[in-house]
């Protein structure tokens, strides 16, 4: 399979140019932030206060990943459900935010938003949370220390093995795919 | 009597949980190169291949095959000729469990159903003993995911409903799951007995290895027959479309009540994290 390479921030003509279906490896910074710390983004946002990071141009990666065994970057980190952050994520899009990395299918009001801001859904492999952890160069804890895995992280990744689901043009591998296959 | 020290179950317990959450069993790494040839989508097939590497760097590396290193949960099968000494069963398997997602580097994933404070050493075990004949105990550890456990249910099917009722329960769980439970899946299910024993049933059933029937000729072949079927769905690899949603079906079952058809669905991911010891 062919494996296109991209980087971040992401460019306004990378986004466009994705479609639902190919493989990418990605090379740069993402974001985690799963269910709590989205929880709290909503929190400072209501109080009218900044985000712990721009996020302008970003990624956030729905992972809580396991702990770094004594030599290693990071323990495994696959990424968690998409869905339980459906109600968060319109928000963060019209604030900016420009890509999001999960696992399974997102609701409406995501896929819509994601068309309107120019944003990107990529799947990352659930369950090769091994393999994942190869990709990743750095990590650097960046906000709510005490959620533990549920911090928000800034990993480095290098050739972050992706495929994108849903694109800027309405597509949407799960259903597409699903329908292809069907018998 | 066989006399049985209790620290021997904390340190197999200890070493179970870390083997099983590091090293996938061979029949699954079988099951996935075997894909690779039976999946008709190069999404899927790219799947497959990612799958293989995550199970060799999750060896090499020492590190979970998935960051979810789930809910401990736990089979032993005690001898009734086996006496244990030195402090409570219970407590020695929570001990084990304890040991093992912090030794191993496991994430730790359990929490208050409704504060969801973590209990922060990944116990309570969830556990199930029986008591067999002979001197030996035989544990059997799977830990289990949330992603994959999230879709299954208990259901008191009319006995009318029979196999097709069955079937159809089977793949409404499947669709309602999609790609969540990170397909390919394996399907457990319990039939009979009442409305617990169903629900344990079908745990049991995802303890039978890969590509063994149940030695019932017909429910045998109503295994097939609902692989066939959940194949058919195109949910696929990862839930991105393709040819092999599931890499098995299996079926337990036993009597159940004249007025009942308990069945019980509990799906499982491919990180099919189980292993076993005899002491
Ligand atoms: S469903 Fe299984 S493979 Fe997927 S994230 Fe959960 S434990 Fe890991």
């Amino acid at each position: 399979m062919e494996i296109r390479r991209i980087k971040t921030p992401l460019e306004e003509n990378v986004i466009e140019s994705l479609k639902s279906g190919e493989k990418v490896f990605l090379s740069g910074h993402i974001y985690t932030a799963r269910d709590a710390a989205h929880k709290r983004f909503m929190e400072t946002l209501r109080e009218g206060k900044p985000l712990p990071f721009d996020i302008r141009g970003q990624i956030v990666y729905y992972c809580g990943p396991s702990p770094a065994p004594p030599g290693k970057i990071i323990g495994a980190c696959g990424p968690t459900t998409s869905s339980r952050m459906d109600t968060y994520t319109p928000t963060l899009l019209s604030l900016g935010l420009k890509g999001m990395i999960g696992k399974g299918k997102r609701s409406k009001a995501v896929k819509e938003a994601i068309q309107t801001h120019k944003a990107i859904y990529f799947g990352a492999t659930g369950g090769a949370g091994a393999l994942l952890s190869k990709s990743v160069v750095s990590f650097e804890t960046v906000a709510y220390e005490d959620l533990g895995p549920e911090a928000v992280v800034r990993l480095g990744v290098k050739d972050f093995p992706l495929f994108v689901i849903n694109d800027i043009e309405g597509k949407d591998l799960y259903e597409a795919g699903t329908e292809q296959y069907k018998k | 009597m066989r006399e049985l020290h209790v620290g021997e179950i904390i340190s197999t317990l200890e070493n179970l949980f870390i083997d099983a959450n590091i090293n996938l069993p061979g029949s699954v790494i079988r099951a996935f190169e075997e894909s690779i040839d039976k999946e008709d989508s190069p999404v899927g097939r790219e799947v497959f291949r990612e799958l293989l590497r995550n199970a060799v760097t999750a060896k090499e590396e020492r590190i979970p095959i998935c960051q979810d290193t789930g809910l401990a949960v736990t089979f032993i099968e005690i001898g009734q000729d086996v006496h244990l000494y030195g402090g409570a069963l219970e407590d020695a398997v929570n001990e084990g469990v304890r040991r093992a997602y912090k030794n191993g580097y496991l994430r730790k994933s359990c929490c208050d159903p409704f504060s969801r404070r973590n209990t922060n050493d990944n116990t309570p075990a969830i556990l199930h003993t029986r008591i067999v004949p002979g001197n030996q105990v035989k544990i059997t550890v799977l830990p289990k995911g949330g992603g994959s456990e999230n879709y299954g249910e208990v259901r008191m099917l009319v006995p009318s409903q029979g196999k097709e009722g069955v079937q159809a329960f089977v793949l409404d769980m499947v669709m309602k799951g999609g790609p969540n439970p990170c397909p390919p899946i394996i399907v457990g299910i319990g039939i009979g007995g009442n409305f617990e024993t169903s629900a344990l049933l079908s745990k049991e059933a995802l303890m039978v290895p890969l590509n063994i029937r149940n030695e019932d000729p017909a429910i045998a072949d109503f295994e097939l027959e609902i692989l066939r079927s959940i194949n058919r769905t195109g949910i696929g690899p990862q839930g991105y479309g393709g040819t092999v949603t599931a890499l098995d079906v299996h079926i337990k079952i036993m009597p159940c009540h004249i007025a009942s058809l308990p069945v019980a669905v509990n799906i499982q991911c491919h990180a099919h994290r189980i292993k076993e010891a005899l002491i």
